[in-house]
C-alpha cells in the first residue's frame, strides 16, 4: 500500500495509541492485541491526527529533531502502518 | 517436584477476568470447568475493582471481561469505567445475549474498548440447536449495533464437527456483517469440549477442506477484515505454545477469586490455585506455587528435556497433557514426538465412529448446571 501525499493522515479510531509507563514505551492496542513501539515510530503516529499529509509531517518532524532526510524512513514505516490498520486516509 | 528458581519473571500482560459462571447460553464445548456448579460463589463489585488495580500496577494491559456471559452482572459498567481509569484495553468477550443499545452506548460511555460477539453457525437453527438458546437474530442485531456506535467489531465463531461444513457461508455472513475481525476457533478440547469431544471432532478431511475456504477468504478480504485462525491442534504435529508459556503472560482470574495460569488449570491436580481473597495479585504472579509450577523447563521429562524446539513451544499444554495421558508433566500428546502420539489418533478414530450413530444413541452434553452436578 501506498501513501497519498495529498490526503491527511489520521491514527485508527479503532486502535489506541498508549504511553505504558511500566514499559517505558508507547503502545498501540486493538483487540486482543498490542504492538510496541520504538520511540520514533511513536513520535510519527502521535502526528498523525488528521491535520497533516506526509510532507507536512516530515517538516513537522524534520525541525522538531533538527535534522533532513527523513522522508524515506517515514515513508516506509507509515506504509507499513497503513497496511497494519493503525492508520487510516480518507 | 516442578518449580522453577528462574528469577526471571515478565509481568503479565493480559487479565481475563470470568465475571461469572452464570450463562443463558448451553454451549456444548464451553471452556468452564465441566463441574461450575460448585463454585457458586462471585467476587463482589469491590473486589473486582482491587483485582484490577493490582493487576494493572504490576503490568497488565488487556483485559477481557468475560465468564459465563459477562452480561448478566450489573455492575459491569461501573467495572468498565474503573479499567478505563486505569488505562486497560477492554475486551467484553459476550454471546450477546441481554445486550441492548441502550447497554452498548452505557458500555462505550464507560470506556469499553471493543466487543467481541459470538455466533455458532450461519443458521438460526443450527445457532439456535448448538447455543441451546434461540438467539441467532438477536446477535446479529448486536453485531449491527456494536458496529454502529464505533467499536471494532470481532465476531468469533467455534468451529467443530457440527458448523465445519457452514465455513463458507460463515465467511459471507462475517463480510455482510462487517466484521472487523473474524475469529475462527476451531474447537479446543477441555471442559465440555472434552466430554463432546466424539461429537465435535471433526475429521481431517472436513478440517483440511474448511482451511482451504478460510485462507482463500483471508486474501478475498485483506485490508478489511483480520482473521484470527485458531487452530485444531489434534491435526498439528507440533503442540501449540500454550499461553505463551506457563505463567509468562497471562493471568486468569475464576469467578470466585481464584487466580489461573491458563482457564483450565483449575483442573489439574496439586496446583493449591491461591486467591485473590487471600493473596495480592503482585504475590500470586510472583510467589505462588501454582504461577510457579510449569516456569522454565526444569519440570520438564523426556523427550521434552532434550528437545532442541523446547525453547519454542514449552512442551505443549499442560491440561492437554493432563486430560489425555493423565500425567500434567508428559509431553502433549499432540507432538509428533510423544511416546503416547498415538492417543490422538485414537481420539480421532473414536470421533470417527461416533460419527456413524444417531444424536439419540449419543446427545451432545449441553453446559448448564443441572448437567454440571453430574460432574
Amino acid at each position: 500500500m501506498t501513501i497519498n501525499t495529498d490526503q491527511p493522515l489520521t491514527f485508527s479510531p479503532l486502535h489506541r495509541l498508549q504511553w505504558e509507563e511500566a514499559q517505558q514505551k508507547h503502545v498501540i492496542l486493538y483487540p486482543e492485541g498490542m504492538v510496541e513501539l520504538n520511540q520514533s515510530s511513536a513520535e510519527i503516529l502521535k502526528l498523525c491526527d488528521g491535520s497533516r499529509t506526509l510532507p507536512q509531517l516530515v517538516s513537522d518532524l524534520e525541525e522538531k529533531f533538527a535534522t533532513t532526510g527523513l522522508t524515506n524512513d517515514i515513508t516506509a514505516f507509515l506504509e507499513v502502518a497503513l497496511k497494519n490498520g493503525w492508520i487510516n486516509q480518507h | 517436584m516442578a518449580g522453577s528458581t528462574n528469577t526471571n519473571i515478565t509481568p503479565p500482560r493480559w487479565l481475563t477476568v470470568e465475571l461469572t459462571y452464570a450463562c443463558p447460553l448451553q454451549c456444548p464445548y464451553c471452556s468452564n470447568p465441566l463441574d461450575y456448579a460448585k463454585y457458586p460463589n462471585e467476587l463482589s463489585t469491590e473486589d473486582w475493582k482491587r483485582v484490577l488495580s493490582e493487576a494493572r500496577k504490576i503490568g497488565a494491559l488487556q483485559l477481557g471481561f468475560t465468564g459465563g456471559e459477562p452480561l448478566t452482572r450489573q455492575d459491569l459498567p461501573e467495572l468498565v469505567k474503573h479499567a478505563r481509569e486505569l488505562g486497560y484495553y477492554s475486551n467484553l468477550i459476550t454471546s450477546g445475549y441481554g445486550m441492548t443499545e441502550e447497554k452498548i452506548i452505557q458500555l462505550k460511555e464507560a470506556g469499553l474498548d471493543h466487543i467481541q460477539v459470538s455466533i455458532q453457525a450461519s443458521t438460526q437453527e443450527l445457532n439456535d440447536h448448538i447455543a441451546g438458546t434461540a438467539s441467532f437474530e438477536h446477535k446479529k442485531t448486536v453485531a449491527h449495533l456494536v458496529k454502529k456506535h464505533g467499536y471494532p467489531m470481532v465476531l468469533c465463531v467455534v468451529i467443530h464437527r457440527e458448523n465445519i461444513h457452514q465455513m463458507p457461508e460463515i465467511l459471507a455472513m462475517a463480510e455482510e456483517l462487517g466484521a472487523d475481525y473474524l475469529e475462527l476457533a476451531n474447537t479446543q478440547y477441555y471442559g465440555w469440549a472434552h466430554a463432546n469431544r466424539n461429537l465435535l471432532l471433526p475429521t481431517k478431511e472436513q478440517f483440511l477442506k474448511a482451511e482451504q475456504i478460510a485462507q482463500a477468504f483471508k486474501e478475498h478480504v485483506a485490508g478489511k477484515m483480520k482473521i484470527y485462525y485458531v487452530v485444531p491442534d489434534f491435526y498439528e504435529d507440533r503442540p501449540k505454545k500454550c499461553m505463551n508459556g506457563w505463567g509468562t503472560t497471562s493471568l486468569t482470574i475464576a469467578p470466585d477469586g481464584v487466580a489461573l495460569p491458563c482457564h483450565s488449570a483449575r483442573d489439574l491436580p496439586g496446583l493449591d490455585c491461591p486467591n485473590v481473597n487471600a493473596a495480592s495479585i503482585s504475590d500470586i504472579w510472583y510467589e505462588s506455587k501454582a504461577f510457579n509450577f510449569f516456569r522454565g523447563n526444569e519440570w520438564m521429562q523426556e523427550p521434552c528435556r532434550s528437545c532442541d524446539e523446547k525453547e519454542k513451544d514449552f512442551g505443549g499444554c499442560r491440561c492437554q497433557a493432563y486430560l489425555l495421558t493423565g500425567d500434567m508433566y508428559k509431553t502433549d500428546p499432540v507432538c509428533s514426538k510423544s511416546p503416547e502420539h498415538g492417543v490422538i489418533q485414537e481420539a480421532i478414530d473414536t470421533a470417527a465412529r461416533h460419527n456413524q450413530l444417531t444424536t439419540n444413541e449419543q446427545p451432545l452434553i449441553f453446559r448448564n448446571s443441572k448437567n454440571s452436578r453430574n460432574f
